[in-house]
């Protein structure tokens, strides 16, 4: 049973560490100073959760990120379902070119769109804003966005429109009694990813904002500065929404990422 | 179809020729190579261009052959294997940011690491492990980080290389009196080239922006290209040196593309039954 083992000991590699990070920002803040850390929890509190949540700053970051947030799901899903409908739907010229392109988009640096878009953005007056960040989340997702939809719609049947089609709706009418209803969960899954890219993103967030930061930003602002407890409780609160979203989104995971041979 | 196209010409499009402009600037807007020499001649710059490509060598192989390993197990049916690749799919969620600080409640001066290894009497006194002379101890943590939060993508791209793969061949091959490792070094290692060459590719790209994670582990101690061009912007807000630091993190991503592209060709032939 070597496969058993080894299936374990991965298992608690990845889990320990989240485990620990929850034990850290969970006990009492006096404990930071206990020294060796017992790996039991000793006594909960907190504390430091609280402190990070009211520090100045934070609050208001977390508010930005969900802002931003919802502002890329939004943008995403309206610019890339009608392009993944017309990549499911639609057979045109450049279409294997674009899926390709499409594919590869993910193999540009983050770092070498967000100078200048950087500089962009200070020249249209959007530098510090919270929708500069999030037209480059969209930016980023968007590729995402239009293969996840275009697998999406694809699994539709195109009868059934052209059966509604035939009953007296136009396209669109079909499109919106059809397609999207048998749809949802795949189009949710997208929106949750895009959610969650912008809101892991952190090199970006950095980069483009001084005042107006998200989560990931205001807490690196804040890296060198903070006593270890605060870290802890901003290493916790990031990681959180990730349980969540790995739950929803497992059985689109492969789907997403299948980069399988021809 | 055409917004998203737009879109993404203005905002990814774009930027990638400004930023090739802006690097050969001048605050002032003309052209010049100066920028392009302050970079050579920048404090740390050797040590960020080591650090980031050794980050990578020790990286990279690791997670990819921990990758097989996580999915040849996933493969084979063992009990409770659902529940595995949900554990094991929890840090695609988790921002590097993250990441960086979880191991460093791990890795720090009284962190758990050390506690445990003085509990158990392996140590007298903590180890620095994340002290800014300790370059073993620092990229020791942050390939541990690294690793354990990307390495589900990559698994993520194996397993779905690998379940592309017929099994008949794999049953034709032990048919044939083929061993476990044989049948994994003739059959399914060639197969996975295509899949491989993608993750690499990818893998490798993101590699070299690593940034979040060395900071929250080490700040300044270990100095990479990412965290370079970051304090340009954010701290000197030169950005025409930001601007040369990506311009050099894109060309050095498009060799290792190109050299992947070239060394991982497979011939069409391989394809056809």
């Amino acid at each position: 049973m070597l496969a058993y083992g080894c299936a374990v000991l991965i298992t608690l590699f990845m889990l320990a560490p989240v485990y620990l990070i929850a034990l850290a920002a969970l006990s009492p803040t006096s404990a930071i100073f206990d020294y060796p850390h017992v790996v039991w929890p000793t006594g909960l509190s907190l504390e430091n959760i609280w402190s990070f949540v009211t520090f100045q700053g934070v609050l208001p970051a977390l508010g930005r990120s969900l802002v931003v947030g919802g502002i890329t799901v939004v943008l995403s899903l309206l610019l890339g379902c009608p392009a993944g409908y017309a990549v499911a739907r639609y057979n045109f010229r450049g279409r294997d070119l674009l899926q390709l392109v499409l594919v590869n988009v993910r193999a540009v640096p983050l770092i070498i769109i967000s100078i200048p878009l950087l500089v962009t953005f200070i020249e249209w007056n959007l530098y510090d804003t919270v929708l500069s960040v999030a037209l480059l989340h969209t930016a980023i997702t968007l590729p995402f966005t239009v293969l996840l939809s275009a697998s999406v719609f694809i699994r539709v049947p195109g009868e059934l429109e052209e059966a509604a089609m035939s009953l007296g709706t136009r396209r669109f009418g079909a499109v919106i009694r059809v397609v999207l209803p048998n749809s949802i969960t795949g189009l949710a899954a997208a929106a949750l990813f895009a959610f969650v890219t912008s809101w892991n993103e952190v090199f970006a967030a950095t980069v483009l904002t001084q005042k107006s930061t998200t989560l990931p930003a205001q807490v690196v602002s804040q890296l060198s500065v903070s006593p270890l407890p605060f870290r802890f409780a901003g290493g916790l609160a990031l990681t959180l929404p990730a349980f969540v979203f790995i739950f929803f989104m497992r059985p689109y995971l492969f789907s997403a990422f299948r980069v399988g041979a021809p | 179809m055409a917004p998203a196209v737009v879109f993404m010409l203005v905002f990814l499009g774009w930027p990638m020729i400004n930023a090739l402009l802006i690097a050969f600037q001048s605050a002032a807007g003309d052209f010049t190579l100066d920028n392009v020499q302050r970079l050579f001649r920048d404090t740390d710059f050797g040590l960020a261009v080591r650090n980031t490509f050794l980050l990578l060598a020790i990286v990279i192989p690791l997670e990819f052959t921990l990758a097989l390993v996580m999915a040849v197990v996933a493969q084979s049916r063992v009990r409770g294997r659902d529940f595995f690749l949900y554990v094991w799919s929890f840090p695609l969620a988790i921002s590097d940011l993250a990441a960086g600080l979880v191991w460093l409640a791990v890795f720090t001066q009284h962190g758990y690491l050390n506690s445990i290894l003085q509990s158990l009497h392996l140590i007298q006194h903590p180890i620095g492990f994340l002290n800014y002379n300790n370059l073993a101890g620092l990229v020791l943590a942050v390939v541990l980080a690294e690793t354990w939060r990307s390495i589900s993508l990559v698994m993520v791209v194996v397993m779905s290389g690998i379940q592309s793969i017929p099994a008949e061949l794999g049953e034709a091959a032990e048919i044939m009196g083929a061993g476990a490792w044989r049948r994994f070094r003739s059959v399914t290692l060639p197969l996975l080239k295509p899949t491989l060459q993608v993750g690499l590719i990818l893998r490798t790209t993101a590699a070299f922006q690593v940034f979040a994670v060395v900071l929250a582990l080490t700040g300044a101690g270990l100095p990479v290209l990412a965290t370079k061009t970051e304090s340009w912007v954010y701290e000197a807000r030169n950005y025409q040196m930001g601007a040369v630091y990506a311009v050099l993190l894109l060309l050095l991503s498009t060799l290792t593309t190109l050299i992947y592209l070239n060394a991982l060709r497979t011939p069409r032939a391989v394809f056809q039954r």
